[in-house]
């Protein structure tokens, strides 16, 4: 099945108005030497059998479990009117909306979807997304160098170890020199990281929640990284900002994060959704598209992809980023989901989300030997320090039906018998107590 | 159309959440709480339905109308492979579940997946691996770029330029210089292809590659491009493959056997993944043996007993470029539609993309200028230098097109055909839509002629008429407040 609806006469046709008598002559510019050596791949198959086949292989993977990972990554409940919306191929088949005339439907979604961006952050401006969360703070880093001329960055160890990975992987042919500061007690040493900011300083990076579920303010940081012509950036959790203290709030310049909770399947992995957020004097420096309002000759609203002097397809190895699309389609399941919820309702899902989180805490600190660091506050995920390895207790709960949480000592030296439980609205009272039951009987 | 904030009506739902089944408990300290709450609209489900589906109508997409977006190829996204990435075996997998100890055994069906669509890619294009995690094209350029300089700085030397020619991808310069690279850029020829003279004089072994899209971005498949990879490789520079107009080449020719050591495929366009109105795409690089080592982690392998597990143990990798394993659901559609397609379908597919451009050249070339007027590829650009003598430029014709229910042909690219409409039919056009494109394309001709105010002032019956873009820039209104 290759779909394509030419007849034979068709064909017969065009090859006529071309000028040639076969197909293989419009092929004749590559050389007989360059003619594959080997195309060896299966012949095709219909579409019940590719469905049958793939069907198979979903089956093979263990979406049954009961699930406490989180690590970033959240299973939340998607509203099948997010699924509906995104289904429409007038907006999945479209492309960037280059031709703004033909692509009005498009440009507001994203219009739209930067301001629910920048209402929930608390900052001035925000893009039409990049590709996940990780690439959203490596881009962060890289304005805040190019916005300050300076090359160092102070990088907080609670920040998400693959963000943080990523970072170094990105610049490791360019000079910037990245310093990470420790967590201590669950949260950022004040002291260890204030002491190395300094007017060589481009940026500190923090995460709020950070990767081990403490919830922080950080407004006493961010107005010491000023005084020193620092930017500040957060890695935030959106879900949590129904609740917690906006970036804007606590004076951030850039606020990046990984928008997969905002209606956005699991999916191993990807597509994603990277937001970022900034202060408006920061908008000539941000990556990827921008959509922005204007007027058409007769003076009606429209919207148009803006600010474009930016962007490669016109100042090419000058440009901010190389970025070229973004996450379009995520980032309209994230503007079609906070639409349904509305600020109550995303209130009302990061209440559950605590809620439910601070039930299993008090659920697992019945276990004798467990404990539940409680050094600072948590938002829907946190910590558990166990009697022996967190490795081992996954393996075993794993038979039990649960994915019960990540283990610790996987990117952390020296934790090897701390587990991280995220605990999202979708766990019910009974899951979470038959959590803390199997967990008592494996340990 | 409002926006959703102008639907906005105090204590009106659109979603609840389950009553709470958990004792409540003591909230956050307040200074961790935020002050104000985000203005977001309230309203019902049905009015983010209505809202949302009236917005869709205002868009052109490939199900709705003809899009000819050269360098784009905006082909028919089968519906089967929508199914195929919605079943729950596929979406409710979360991420670290193959970390966790004896997790890899929770995921065998997805890391099949990208196994397998990794092996065939590896055969379409006669690399030797690839690794799927780029998230689009140009994060694949940029995974490419550090590959190389991975593989300079492994082999002692600090390259410091990336050849690109004047006709590439604005991409591609980016890519290099984000990696760290000064960029040479070099001329094209009156024939169509990278100047090669100039080409010689800059080559030298502080060049660390050669960035080449091929079929070039004119459509042309340059026969002498064996010269160029092997000139590259003489001086110890590697060639990289752009794959935007892979489409052309699919069991024509393989990028693999012309000597490219580095290359990215964009799934979203060669194999019919849905753009989604500017992502998700996926941008999977695949290497030449000797760059195999410095692969992202991690790697999905195949272990004996025909089971799949990840790799994270490669010391010289480049590390990660992505958070884990790429776009899966795209990697996903983009591997039923191989299965699908097939050998002969992969090989029908790109002779009737070139069947399509080149019937749309031959027939529209008494009309417009043919800056090189030869056989092309999936793509054949023309220039309205002509019409533009009478003030109708190719942003008057796209705007024509779009009255007329045609998305327009890509426009002013590549910037170095002047007033440039590049036309990508795709395989999967139809004769007749081809046809009625080609007779507005050729009354646009005549329009310019004898009437040219009429192809100037479209678009007339679009929900908007032309844009004020200057407006836009100086006075950037980015959100609502």
């Amino acid at each position: 099945m290759s779909y394509i609806p030419h007849t034979k006469d068709d064909v017969k046709a065009m090859l006529k108005a071309i000028g040639v008598s076969r197909v293989e002559d419009l092929f004749k510019d590559i050389p007989a030497a360059l003619r594959p050596k080997s195309f060896n791949i299966p012949p095709g198959k219909s579409e019940s059998e590719v469905t049958e086949h793939l069907k198979k292989l979903a089956s093979k993977n263990a979406t049954g479990l009961i699930n406490f990972v989180g690590a970033g990554f959240y299973d939340h409940f998607i509203p099948a009117a997010v699924d509906a919306i995104v289904s429409r191929s007038e907006f999945y088949t479209a492309y960037t909306p280059y031709q703004p005339e033909c692509s009005q439907g498009w440009l507001q979604a994203i219009y739209e979807y930067q301001t629910v961006i920048c209402e929930l952050t608390g900052l001035d401006v925000s893009n039409a997304s990049l590709y996940d969360g990780g690439t959203a703070l490596y881009e962060a880093a890289m304005m805040a160098v190019r916005f300050t001329g300076r090359k160092k960055i102070i990088v907080d160890s609670g920040v998400n170890l693959i963000y943080r990975t990523m970072l170094y992987s990105y610049t490791s042919n360019l000079s910037i020199e990245f310093l990470e500061t420790p967590v201590v007690h669950g949260q950022s040493s004040r002291e260890e990281l204030l002491k190395h900011v300094d007017d060589k300083t481009a940026a500190v990076i923090l995460q709020n929640p950070n990767f081990f579920g403490s919830v922080d303010d950080y407004s006493d940081i961010v107005e010491k990284v000023h005084k020193n012509g620092a930017l500040a950036i957060a890695s935030v959790y959106p879900v949590s900002l129904g609740l917690l203290k906006s970036p804007g709030e606590m004076g951030f310049d850039i606020a990046t994060g990984e928008g997969q909770s905002l209606g956005i399947p699991l999916s191993f992995g990807g597509p994603y959704l990277g937001f970022m957020a900034a202060k408006k004097e920061l908008v000539r420096q941000m990556p990827g598209r921008i959509v922005g309002a204007t007027v058409d000759k007769d003076g009606r609203r429209g919207f148009v992809l803006t600010l474009q002097t930016r962007e490669q397809h016109i100042r090419r190895e000058k440009a901010t980023s190389n970025i070229c699309s973004n996450e379009a389609l995520c980032a309209l399941r994230a503007a079609v989901f906070v639409s349904l919820l509305g600020a109550e309702g995303l209130k009302e899902l990061a209440e559950r989300n605590y809620q439910k989180a601070e039930f299993a805490k008090s659920e697992l600190l019945r276990i004798s030997g467990v404990e539940v660091k409680r050094s600072s506050p948590t938002f829907n995920e946190f910590t558990v320090l166990l009697p022996r390895q967190a490795n081992e207790v996954v393996y075993r709960m794993i038979d039990k039906g649960f994915a019960c949480g990540f283990p610790l000592g996987r990117f952390y030296k020296g934790m090897d018998n701390y587990l991280l439980v995220a605990v999202t609205e979708k766990r019910t009272k009974e899951d979470i107590r038959k959590f803390a039951d199997c967990l008592e009987a494996v340990l | 159309m409002k926006l959703i904030f102008e639907k906005h009506k105090e204590g009106r739902r659109g979603f609840t959440q389950a009553k709470p089944d958990v004792p409540e408990t003591k909230g956050l300290d307040g200074k961790y709480m935020r002050k104000s709450a985000p203005r977001l609209a309230s309203v019902s489900e049905l009015d983010v339905i209505r809202h949302y589906s009236g917005l869709s109508r205002l868009n052109y997409s490939v199900d709705t109308n003809f899009y000819p977006l050269g360098s784009c190829t905006m082909k028919y996204n089968p519906k089967f492979t929508e199914r195929i990435a919605s079943l729950e075996g596929f979406t409710d997998v979360h991420p670290l579940l193959p970390q966790l100890s004896g997790g890899g055994m929770l995921a065998q069906g997805s890391l099949e997946v990208l196994y397998e669509a990794e092996r065939l890619l590896s055969e379409i294009t006669g690399m030797s691996a690839f690794t799927m995690q780029p998230l689009a094209g140009a994060h694949g350029e940029l995974t490419g770029a550090m590959l190389i300089a991975a593989y300079h700085k492994a082999n002692g030397a600090r390259r410091k330029y990336v050849i690109v020619p004047d006709s590439s991808h604005g991409t591609n310069p980016a890519s290099a210089a984000i990696a760290g690279y000064e960029v040479i850029v070099i001329k094209t020829g009156p024939d169509g292809y990278m100047d090669l003279e100039e080409y010689k004089k800059k080559l030298n072994k502080d060049v660390a590659a050669v960035m080449l899209t091929c079929p070039d971005t004119l459509g042309l498949f340059n026969p002498r491009i064996k010269e160029i990879a092997d000139m590259a490789h003489g001086v110890g520079a590697l060639m990289y493959y752009d794959g935007a107009n892979l489409n052309a080449m699919l069991g024509k020719c393989r990028p693999g056997d012309i000597g490219f050591d580095v290359i990215h495929i964009n799934l979203h366009k060669t194999f019919a993944t849905p753009h989604g109105g500017g992502g998700p795409g996926s941008g999977p690089v695949g290497v030449g043996e000797k760059l195999i080592e410095f692969l992202p982690i991690s790697r999905v392998i195949r272990r004996s007993d025909g089971t799949f597990a990840l790799d994270y143990h490669c010391h010289k990798t480049i590390g990660y470029i992505a958070p884990f394993y790429g776009n899966f659901g795209v990697i996903l559609k983009a591997y039923a539609y191989m299965l699908c397609l097939g050998r002969e379908g992969l090989v029908e597919a790109a002779e009737a993309a070139v069947l399509g451009a080149n019937y749309c050249r031959a027939r529209l070339k008494a009309y417009y200028d043919l800056p090189f007027d030869k056989i092309c590829m999936h793509e054949c650009v023309f220039s309205a230098s002509r019409q533009a003598k009478h003030g109708v430029h190719a942003i008057d014709i796209a705007k024509y097109l779009i009255d007329k229910g045609f998305h327009p042909p890509t426009v002013y690219f590549p910037m170095i055909v002047k007033e440039a409409l590049m036309i990508e039919p795709t395989e999967t056009e139809s004769k007749e839509t081809l046809d009625e494109f080609i007779e507005v394309m050729i009354e646009i001709a005549r329009l310019a002629e004898e009437n040219p105010s009429l192809v100037t002032q479209a678009p007339i019956h679009m929900p908007v008429k032309r844009l004020d873009e200057t407006k836009a820039a100086r006075e950037p209104n980015l959100r609502f407040r």
